[in-house]
């Protein structure tokens, strides 16, 4: 597991990124903490300066839409979903399980 | 017969057109017409990566799987030559008909040429799949390329050509590159870039003509300097695809006219994209769009119209980026000349800062250049600004 941060060091509305190999951004949506890669499927862009929305993050450059939950992708021009990553939160802090597929995603 | 809409024009605000009519819950017919053999692709890279060589065909392509199930009729490497408004029939170049009960006009823009350009070997504009392959291999043997025009296309493609290791050199006639759409100062800043990365910009530079017989050699400046050149890329701006419509009683201006939901003057024909000049409540004027996200997003507004909706019409805050010599530049808002712009963030000699555009205090526009996250909260909240206006 990697620790990400203390749940309040990210507050509702914000992301982060974790950087790494494959970096990977985590999300607080109204208390709920996602974790998706955080590198666009379409171009360079990180994901963690996207624009939250409900449960999807629009990605800062092209403006395409990817659901937290699922990592799937709504419109162009990315045309293949991001991975989803399982996030745990032990003792009020944030952890992903990289290359864990969150629960109920795809 | 099954009810049909006829979506004129393969391309993004095409493509978007048609997956909007799914979208909405029309099951009827729908016959996509384009006039390049290829499928719908993105345009963007062809500046970019797809010239330098890193994106191939499949990356730029925009169908993505789920497009099977739209149902499209596709009819590809046909030109549209005309509209019956009457029975809303498309007539097609190879004489063929196609009759709709709906039809949306998205033909979108093609690039400006120079006048005595044609039948010039190495003279090149850029719009297409194929002018895109046609100037990679050009640029694979040379090693001079003038730039005519210092817009976005034009210094996207002298970026890249830089990158690919030729010496370039770009020339603009007005005094300030980009003062159209970002001011002159941020427009100067951003064309400092040219000069950061090794290619030769001239401004207030007109150019005469090009020497040359069968293949280009120079470019005649007005002031009679010839530039060396072996290869030249003309990115002097687009025109709308409308001539075809010239007859069919659709009305016509900088583009085919529309309300602010798309609508035309023929019942049952909207326009979308480069070729729509939509109205504006805001500039209260007739606004021609040439930005990718308008293609991507105008469609959705359009087709409702053409389905009956009477929603009012959404008010975007228009939005381009350009991606020139690693540096990222984006754009939010309507700037007026008026507006005053003001560095929020960072500094323009790092390359990274943020700048607003304010009228009567208030932000109405936003400029990055490499600040993305910064930059995204920007545009997010002139969305909500102007939702709340509207
Ligand atoms: S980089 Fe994310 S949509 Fe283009």
């Amino acid at each position: 597991m990697i620790p990400v941060c203390p749940t309040t060091a990210l507050p509702p509305g914000e992301a982060i990124r974790v950087d790494g190999e494959e970096p990977i951004a985590v999300f607080n949506v109204d208390g709920d903490f996602y974790a998706i890669d955080d590198t666009c499927t379409h171009q360079d862009a990180s994901l963690a300066d996207g624009w939250i929305d409900g449960c999807a993050v629009e990605c800062p450059l092209h403006a395409s839409c990817f659901d937290l939950r699922t990592g799937k992708v709504s419109g162009p021009p990315a045309k293949t979903p991001v991975r989803t990553h399982r996030v745990v939160v032990q003792d009020g802090m944030v952890y992903v399980e990289a290359g864990i597929a969150a629960d109920g995603a795809a | 017969m099954s009810p049909t809409v006829a979506v004129v024009g393969a391309s993004l605000a095409g493509l978007s057109a048609a997956r909007a009519l799914r979208n909405q819950c029309y099951d009827g017919r729908i016959v996509v017409i384009g006039d390049e053999e290829h499928l719908p692709y993105d345009r963007p890279p062809l500046s970019k990566d797809f010239l330098a060589g890193t994106a191939s065909l499949e990356d730029i392509a925009l169908s993505s799987p789920d497009d099977a199930d739209l149902g499209l009729e596709w009819r590809l490497g046909t030109t549209a030559v005309g509209l019956d408004h009457l029975s809303r029939s498309v007539l097609l170049r190879d004489g063929s008909e196609v009759e709709a009960d709906g039809v949306v006009l998205a033909t979108g823009a093609r690039a400006r040429r120079l006048p005595g350009g044609e039948g010039l070997d190495g003279v090149h504009a850029l719009r297409s799949l194929d002018d895109a392959i046609a100037l990679r291999e050009d640029l694979a043997a040379a090693e001079r390329l003038v730039v005519i025009g210092a817009g976005f296309i034009g210094a996207e493609v002298a970026s890249t050509a830089r990158k690919l290791g030729l010496d370039v050199t770009v020339v603009e006639t007005q005094p300030v590159p980009l003062a159209g759409p970002l001011g002159p100062d941020m427009g100067a800043v951003c064309a400092e870039l040219h000069a950061d990365h090794g290619t030769r910009l001239l401004t207030g530079t007109g150019v005469a003509g090009l020497i040359g017989t069968d293949r280009v050699e120079a470019v005649e400046l007005t002031d009679g300097t010839p530039l060396p050149a072996d290869v030249v890329l003309v990115g002097i701006g687009a025109t709308p695809n409308i001539e075809w419509l010239v007859d069919s009683g659709v009305a016509l201006g900088n583009g085919v006219l529309t309300d602010a939901r798309g609508a035309t003057n023929i019942p049952g024909v909207v326009a979308v994209g480069d070729c729509a000049a939509t109205w504006s409540t805001s500039a209260e004027r007739h606004v021609r769009i040439e930005h990718w996200t308008n293609a991507l997003e105008q469609p959705a507004t359009a087709v409702a119209t053409l389905l009956g909706s009477a929603d009012p019409a959404p008010s975007p805050v228009p939005y381009f980026w350009s991606d020139q010599y690693g540096a990222r530049i984006q754009f939010a808002g309507s700037r007026r000349e008026t507006d005053v712009a003001r560095v929020v963030e960072g500094s323009c000699a790092d390359r990274s800062f943020l700048v607003l555009y304010e009228r009567d205090g208030e932000p109405v526009a936003v400029l990055g250049m490499n600040q993305p996250r910064l930059f995204t909260r920007w545009r997010r909240q002139l969305r909500s600004s102007v939702a709340a206006l509207s």
